[in-house]
């Protein structure tokens, strides 16, 4: 057995039948041991398209996604996914080939540090120096990757050691000393919560992408039955506790609801679960919940008070703690708290003017929420068609909602979509995307069209880069700065000419029939819709303001 | 203020790298970081001194470092009781007509001498921190030319060794 192929056999230990990449002279070893290996590997068009597609796939799965690439400029043209999947702990194996031992250091050809240069961003990573190594660090990177809190974890192979011939054998067990994820916390901790909801008058609930990571929403559902606590949500959150159900509120922070700003506001008792208290959620941290006792229930310590002080924190999986809370929980006297936030949610929603002559680009998310009655998977790129969607896609299924919220990528969507429906081969799979953000990975739908992936793709075309606009419309003085293309691009067309269907919308009548035509269409389709360019996302908390100073709403 | 954190990591390359960059990346600032070689052959030891502006912030500091996969054990020795050393080296000006000052001055603080130029002498100093600093001020008098420390480490005086104490 080779060392490539001892690779390729850990792989298929760890369940592997998928993986995403794009090969090179390094990486032959590895592809060639792939080749009649029984795992599948798409090949993208650009490895950044590959890694986000491997990201997408373990996003909507919870499994770990597996991403291949040759040294140097294949190793860094990964960097923007990894550091996408850091940022939203997203568990994943990137396997990079490296230059030949004997030529590391020297800048050889198609050289480039991939491990120094990924340090920062990835949960963990290897460089493979011997053979007998290699099957342990597979092991080793799966197993760093899905527990505690997911993460990115990279190895970097040397093309001579992926040659060599040896005996391989998987390891059965693991051994690093500094790894210690803990599943069960102090349950004493829980005791001490379930104490202060007994008392609080106006306790919130603020649920965040570690409930979908955990696979927890069940017991998060009950927890909220018994209670009544109200429920704001981060951007990772979101469709982890449905958009319809009445204690729901919204999404909390620069562009969340009021009704779930002004809770958070005044409320007394604020319960983090899995979630990290993002700056754009928080507003200015010294105003954030100024009234409230703060709970962070979260499964990594450096989280707890890293950017907000916490009151009780309560480490753990929350698979562990959650059924433990709900168990002890008694509900409080709240229900003139109930009564209050649900008349702000009835005053108060989100909203926007329709107008018949163009096309609202809130109306478009809407119309798919209608249509996929909020539970197809829905993919988003980054910009303003992200926050609408947040917005008015009424999630109603966990792991369905898919965005990069961390590090807000640009470009993440297209290739995301790919992946989340391969993994989701049954099921209805929406990206949306800006006309900026379609062009960062466009070349991708070339990959939806070789394996004839029936995702739908919809261009909230505003004629410009419109997350940048707004913020010059309102912070600079309407200078448009570098905003806006010089030419414009037919975007139907370029979908044509890779051999996806392209639909071009420009009246408001054409919306509807083009969605459901984009429905009932099994091939990649994509639609480029012309929107109103003069559009805000609101209400817009400006940046480190307290977040019930809103504009807009 | 100062803390001085005792951190246990897997003898790797790259390791030393990982922990000083993840320190800066996050805007805290490192005094002085030595690692070296313990009793086990696998694993390295470094002495990290960090000066910090509230508990938060050292809080985060462990908590960051802890996450770090090739972290074994991080001790703050600040809080035990520990021997703190720093190895220093200062070469000054040591015309004739002033040897026998800068050779009484050695002596006071139990410093060595351990070479000597017809122009110049090299002092070598192992302490704490403060009694070197100490030595440097009195030395200035006679123009120092180069000074070389090596950056705290530290020892905890108790029976258990820091890789089989309960902290983190
Ligand atoms: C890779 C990358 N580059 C730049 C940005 C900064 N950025 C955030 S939103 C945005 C505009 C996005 O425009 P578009 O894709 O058309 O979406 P819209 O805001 O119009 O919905 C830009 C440039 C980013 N998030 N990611």
């Amino acid at each position: 057995m080779t060392g490539a192929q001892a690779v390729v056999a850990g792989l298929k230990a760890e369940g592997v039948e998928l993986v995403f990449g794009y090969p090179g002279g390094a990486a032959l070893n590895l592809y060639d041991a792939l080749y009649d290996s029984g795992i599948t590997h798409i090949l993208a068009r650009h490895e950044q398209g590959a890694a986000h597609a491997a990201d997408g796939y373990a996003r909507s799965t919870g499994k770990v996604g597996v991403c291949l690439a040759t040294s140097g400029p294949g190793a860094t043209n990964l960097v923007t996914g990894i550091a996408t999947a850091n940022m939203d702990s997203v568990p994943m194996v990137f396997i990079t080939s490296q230059v030949g031992t004997s030529l590391i250091g020297k800048d050889s050809f198609q050289e480039a540090d991939i491990t120094g240069i990924t340090t920062p961003i990835t949960k963990h990573n290897f460089l493979v120096k011997r053979p007998q190594d290699l099957m342990k660090t597979v092991k080793e990177a799966f197993y760093i990757a899905r527990t505690g809190r997911p993460g990115p974890v990279l190895i970097d192979i040397p093309k001579d050691i992926t040659g060599m011939e040896g005996d391989f054998t998987y390891p059965e067990s693991i051994n690093l000393r500094g790894y210690h994820p803990l599943f069960e916390g102090d349950p004493s901790k829980i005791e001490e919560l379930a104490a202060a909801i007994k008392k609080a008058k106006k306790p919130m609930v603020f649920v965040g992408g570690g409930l979908r990571i955990a696979g927890a929403w069940s017991e998060f559902a009950s927890f909220i039955e018994k209670t009544g606590i109200p429920v704001v949500s981060s951007l990772m959150g979101l469709g982890c506790f449905p958009a319809d159900h009445e204690l729901y509120l919204g999404m909390l922070g620069m562009h969340g609801t009021y009704t779930a700003n002004q809770s958070v506001t005044q409320c007394d008792l604020l319960i983090g679960i899995g979630v990290r208290f993002d700056d754009r959620v928080t507003g200015l941290v010294s105003k954030f919940a100024p009234e409230a006792l703060i709970v962070h229930m979260d499964i990594d310590p450096a989280e707890i008070n890293k950017n907000v002080r916490t009151d009780i924190k309560i480490l753990g999986d929350l698979k562990w703690s959650l059924p433990l809370l709900s168990q002890m929980a008694e509900p409080g006297d709240i229900a003139a708290w109930q009564k209050q936030v649900l008349a702000w949610k009835q005053e108060r929603p989100l909203r926007f003017e329709e107008n018949g002559d163009v096309i609202k680009p809130q109306s478009v998310v809407k119309a798919i929420s209608d249509i996929t009655e909020g539970s197809a998977f829905l993919v988003t790129d980054v910009g303003q068609h992200q926050m609408w969607a947040a917005q008015y896609y009424n999630s109603k299924k966990p792991r369905r909602f898919i965005t990069s919220g961390g590090l807000g990528t640009m470009g993440y969507g297209l290739p995301a979509a790919i992946g989340a429906q391969l993994g989701n081969p049954d099921e209805t799979v929406w990206a949306i995307a800006g006309d900026g953000g379609i062009m960062m990975n466009i070349q991708e739908i070339a990959t939806a069209v070789e394996h004839q992936l029936p995702i739908k793709v919809v261009v909230i075309n505003n004629q410009g880069l419109g997350m940048v606009r707004q913020w010059q419309r309102i912070f600079y003085d309407q200078r448009y700065s570098c905003s806006r293309y010089g030419t414009e691009t037919d975007l139907a067309k370029v979908a044509e000419a890779f051999g996806a269907k392209g639909i071009k919308v420009q009246e408001p009548g054409e919306l509807i029939p083009a969605l459901q035509e984009a429905n009932n269409y099994c091939g990649p389709v994509f639609i480029d819709v012309l929107v109103c360019d003069q559009e805000n996302v609101l209400p817009m908390v400006p940046a480190g303001a307290p977040i019930d100073q809103m504009i807009g709403g | 203020m100062k803390h001085t954190l005792a951190v246990l990591v897997e003898n790797r390359p790259g390791v030393l790298t990982h922990i000083s960059g993840l320190i800066s990346r996050r805007a805290f600032n490192i005094e002085s970081i030595t690692a070296g070689s313990t009793e086990e052959s696998d694993m390295t030891r470094i002495t990290l001194v960090v000066d910090v502006g509230n508990d938060d912030e050292l809080e985060q500091i462990v908590n960051q470092l802890g996450k770090l996969v090739d972290v074994i054990k991080i001790i703050n020795l600040t809080k035990v009781d520990s021997i703190n050393r720093d190895l220093a080296m200062i070469k000054v000006w040591a015309l004739p007509e002033h040897r026998s000052d800068i050779v009484d001055i050695v002596d006071i603080f139990r410093a060595k001498i351990v070479d000597v130029h017809p122009e110049t002498m090299v002092i070598e100093l192992t302490g704490e921190e403060d009694k070197i600093d100490a030595l440097c001020e009195v030395l200035k008098g006679h123009g120092i030319i180069e000074i070389v420390r090596t950056g705290k480490i530290a020892l905890s005086r108790s029976a258990i060794a820091a890789k089989d104490s309960k902290e983190s």
